[in-house]
């Protein structure tokens, strides 16, 4: 099954060049440490999900591009077009001139009601051209004004065209120290629209990915693009070819409805989060060494103690006690800062993967009781390794991971909200303060069903 | 998307005739090939001159002759003439200019009422000439002084007839605000009757005074001749020459100041023009800058006035660009932002730096910095990757901040006192339109401005308490 992406504005489309980049150069790479039936297999399954095959010499990404301004989009083609391993179809991409201001009201209310024929379009062929359509994974930003309002507007189209496919939201959340000045109020407006249309948000937020470029990657000068690639590249770690069942002959070919069917147990719980280990310059690579109980056991507790990468890990934070009606996170007397999950699940790339004892993964404690332990947890493996590191792990979190940002973007955009500083230019476009409360009222459901999991 | 410039009156157009030469030297430093782009075209036009005179316009391929997207309007020849016969010539024809003989003396209401009835068709029939050329216009960009009559009266004129014809294309205003010695009696009038149509029809607005622009180039002066700077400046990264551009031969008296205009506005929109990782768009500026309509005054200032003509640029450095865009006097205005309170804060830097540098600088400076409750994370940041001509890198910083009470606020008291004592009013009120409800109704304008930004400064300081959130019923 094939997944179609829609990329959407600057950031949305930067993204979505790294991510086809890291695919194919982890395809393309002779790192894979694995027979050749094997690559050969992994190699098919990749082609399969991400690329069709057409009158061109090299594969072409299954891709919409779409932006409300067109300097982005003429950069993007024309250096995926000089990798010369992949490239986009030339015609599958939607521009406009004047952008949209960073004002959500702009990209939901005038660009999506009016593009929204031609961007279909583009998506239906798209859509056409897979053998069979496994979903849409859609990439955008919350901050600005294309990738958060005319993405959250497409995702609704998405779902009234497609009413049983599965769409997965990419969702970028901004620096806490602006990038944009109403980028809470964008955050805001789009979380609760996608809610509603979408069946899962999968979260890369820029201050932890900007602090694995810093302490993890040794990056001085750190740049979007640097970002990108490591957003890219933990993307691509869950998103590369998987066997999904314990002794599975054929890599799994539903990987959106697998992901949707292990982690989205129920519509309220859409928040995934993402952790991928090990992360370090390539150059350290030849001379690391890793092994599968030492990652298991930094991935798990990261998980528990809502750790965002692999250094700095708080290893006092436990499990609460089995049989403990209160969840410790509501202890008075010590905070754990426990993370409690709904589901999980983890990826493991490499070799040896095969008697991977992931015991402490499936410890019930982890999870809120509604869930079957055994459901609640999923283990996606294969042997061939991914992009240069000899071993590699993932883990795709629905639990509490997402609770803290959400609460902060609530809160400061709230507080704007009380003054009503820029209101005006959204009401400019149609968007009213009644919207803005339908959409703090949403979230604070979200914030609040997360916290007393 | 395209921005069009409208140079009124003497100062504008004097500033606008520096701004359209820089702008040919900056595309032709970046554009090698001699190749019509989009980048290009934000400014000007590609003729196809071949067949003599005034051909089509050419979308693409290689540059025939360029043409500036502009409207010159002068109620006196003088500016506007020497603009013609200078080497600016063939940038310009002349179905975009309106010009008169005998000026506005100096009278707010002769360049707005008179002149504004008499030429409006005029005005509009080449504006609507000039926006169908443009494939999206995004923004009008005005220039032009207060003080004067033909800037600030039909200057203003204009900004209202940009909001009748095309009420979604965004109003930015560059507006030279008189200094108190100014030699017109009457600026105070005409500054504060221009000042109501700048409050309820610009979306932007850039205040420059004279005496920041003087002080700055002075400062140049004064590096270069004492030989602080050690190692040659590269003569055309000073903010305020025109050294390598393609056109002009000789400089003129004002040209250094209006350098620095030009220079600011060529920033400004360089991002909507030039790729980067992270792009700011002129409406985007206006988003993110005006949290209340009529809060629309922004304190720029731009950074590094010139370069050293050594190529290593280590970190420290950089880090001084941003201490710099935030020190009293590379302000426009005579204004000191980090003393008063903060709405907003955009900075667009351009050239090699990454989005790391910026925040690194963004923490360092914060802390001495106040912002309006509200807002206390308010920064719009943009990274273009094509830096200044002469630069590595530069950073162009707006501030929407109540420094600009204290020009206000003197503006208004040098309105008061010729108003009390009615002095030159007659001038005035003679002009048909004109009644002395235009006066009153203006500076209770500029005091209600006034009185939002107390308001505000009010709060500065204060205790905060975040307003309680929504409650759920579980």
């Amino acid at each position: 099954m094939s997944i179609v992406t829609v990329q959407l504005g600057q950031c949305g489309n930067q993204i979505g060049h790294e991510v086809f980049n890291a695919i194919c150069s982890d395809v393309h790479g002779t790192h894979g440490l694995c027979s050749k039936k094997e690559n050969e297999s992994y190699h098919d399954a990749c082609k399969e999900r991400f690329f069709s095959e057409e009158e061109s010499e090299v594969p072409v990404a299954r891709a919409v591009l779409v932006d409300m301004e067109p300097k982005v989009i003429s950069q993007t083609l024309s250096i995926a077009a000089r990798s010369g391993y992949w490239k986009y179809n030339d015609r599958s991409h939607f521009c406009q001139k004047q952008g949209s201001g960073n004002n959500w009201a702009n990209g939901y209310s005038v660009h999506g009601p009016r593009h929204k024929e031609v961007i279909m379009n583009l998506v239906q062929k798209e859509a056409e051209k897979c053998d069979r359509l496994g979903g849409f994974f859609t990439i955008m930003s919350m901050a600005g004004g294309t990738g958060s309002g005319l993405g959250a507007f497409v995702t609704k189209c998405l779902r009234d065209a497609f009413p049983t496919s599965f769409i997965l939201n990419h969702v970028i959340w901004p620096y806490g120290t602006g990038e944009v000045i109403v980028q809470n109020y964008n955050s805001v407006l789009t979380l609760s629209h996608l809610y509603q249309s979408s069946d899962a948000l999968l979260v890369h937020e820029n201050d932890v990915i900007h602090k694995i470029c810093a302490q993890l990657m040794k990056i001085k000068q750190i740049s979007f693009r640097d970002v990108n690639q490591v957003i890219a590249h933990q993307l691509g770690s869950v998103f590369q070819p998987t066997y999904t069942a314990e002794g599975g002959l054929h890599y799994s070919r539903n990987p959106l409805g697998d992901l949707m069917e292990t982690l989205v147990p129920h519509p309220e719980f859409k928040m995934l989060g993402l952790r991928n280990i090990p992360q370090m310059p390539e150059n350290s690579l030849p001379y690391s060494t890793f092994s599968w109980p030492g990652l298991i056991k930094h991935l798990r507790q990261m998980l528990i103690a809502n750790a965002k990468m692999e250094e700095g890990i708080d290893w006092q934070v436990r499990p609460p006690q089995l049989g403990s009606s209160i969840p410790s996170s509501h202890s008075t007397n010590k905070p754990l800062h426990f993370n409690t999950s709904i589901a999980n699940l983890v990826i493991l790339r490499g070799k040896d993967m095969h008697n991977v004892d992931l015991g402490s993964f499936r410890d019930p404690s982890l999870y809120t009781s509604w869930l079957n332990p055994q459901d609640a947890f999923n283990a996606w493996k294969t042997p061939r390794a991914f992009n240069k590191y000899e071993k590699s792990a993932s883990l795709v979190s629905n639990s509490q991971f997402l609770l803290k940002p959400l609460d902060n973007v609530v809160g400061k955009a709230w507080n704007m909200f009380a003054s009503k500083a820029y209101i005006h230019q959204y009401t400019k476009f149609g968007i009213e303060e009644e919207d803005f409360l339908d959409s703090f009222t949403a979230l604070e459901q979200v914030i609040s069903s997360y916290t007393i999991l | 998307p395209v921005s069009l410039p409208f140079a009124v009156g003497q100062c504008g157009n004097q500033v606008g005739c520096r701004f359209w030469d820089l702008a040919l030297r900056e595309h032709a430093a970046v554009n090698k090939k001699g190749i019509y782009d989009e980048s290009l075209s934000s400014f000007f036009r590609n003729i196809d001159t071949r067949s003599g005179g005034d051909g089509p316009d050419i979308y693409k391929g290689k540059i025939c002759s360029l043409k500036a997207r502009a409207l010159l309007i002068d109620m006196e020849e003088g500016v506007v003439n020497e603009i013609l016969q200078g080497p600016l010539r063939d940038v310009f024809d002349s179905k975009q200019l309106i010009t008169d003989v005998s000026g506005s003396g100096n009278n707010w209401a002769v360049g707005h009422k008179l002149y504004g009835y008499q030429y409006r068709e005029n005005i509009v029939e080449k504006l609507r000439k000039t926006a169908e050329h443009c494939d999206c216009l995004q923004c009008f960009f005005i220039i032009h002084s207060m003080g004067g009559g033909t800037g600030s009266g039909l200057g203003t004129f204009v900004l209202n007839l940009l909001e009748d014809e095309f009420p979604e294309v965004y109003r930015f205003v560059t507006s030279v605000y008189p200094s108190g010695e100014d030699d017109v009696i009457t600026s105070p009038y005409n500054s504060v009757l221009a000042m109501k149509e700048l409050n309820e029809h610009a979306d932007c607005v850039l205040p420059i005074e004279n005496e920041s622009l003087f002080d700055i180039v002075n400062k140049i002066h004064q590096m270069i001749d004492s030989g602080k700077l050690g190692s040659t400046v590269k003569q055309n990264s000073l903010v305020t020459s025109s050294a390598g551009s393609t056109k002009t031969v000789q400089e003129k008296p004002f040209d250094a100041m209006n350098n620095i205009v030009a220079n600011l506005l060529l920033n400004l929109t360089s991002s909507a023009r030039f790729e980067g990782s992270l792009n700011m768009d002129l409406n985007e500026i206006s988003m993110n800058l005006v949290p209340f309509p009529r809060l629309h005054y922004l304190v720029s200032s731009l950074t590094p006035l010139y370069t050293l003509a050594d190529v290593n640029v280590p970190s420290r450095r950089l880090d001084q660009m941003f201490s710099d865009a935030f020190s009293r006097d590379h302000q426009l205005i005579q204004a000191d932002p980090k003393h008063s309170l903060y709405l907003a804060c955009a900075l667009l830097v351009r050239g090699n730096v990454q989005v790391s540098d910026l925040r690194r600088n963004i923490e360092r400076l914060k802390p001495s910095l106040h912002f309006v409750s509200w807002n206390q994370e308010g920064w719009k940041t943009g990274l273009c990757s094509v830096p200044p001509v002469g630069h590595s890198h530069s950073l162009l910083a707006l501030a929407n901040n109540t420094c600009v009470k204290p020009t206000f606020i003197e503006l208004k008291d040098r309105f008061m006192k010729l108003y009390k004592k009615k002095a030159h009013l007659h001038h005035y009120l003679h002009i048909d339109g004109m009644e002395q409800s235009c006066f009153s109704e203006a500076i209770s304008s500029l005091s209600d401005l006034i009185e939002e930004y107390n308001e505000l400064d009010a709060t500065k300081g204060g205790p905060r308490t975040d307003p309680s959130r929504l409650k759920i019923a579980v």
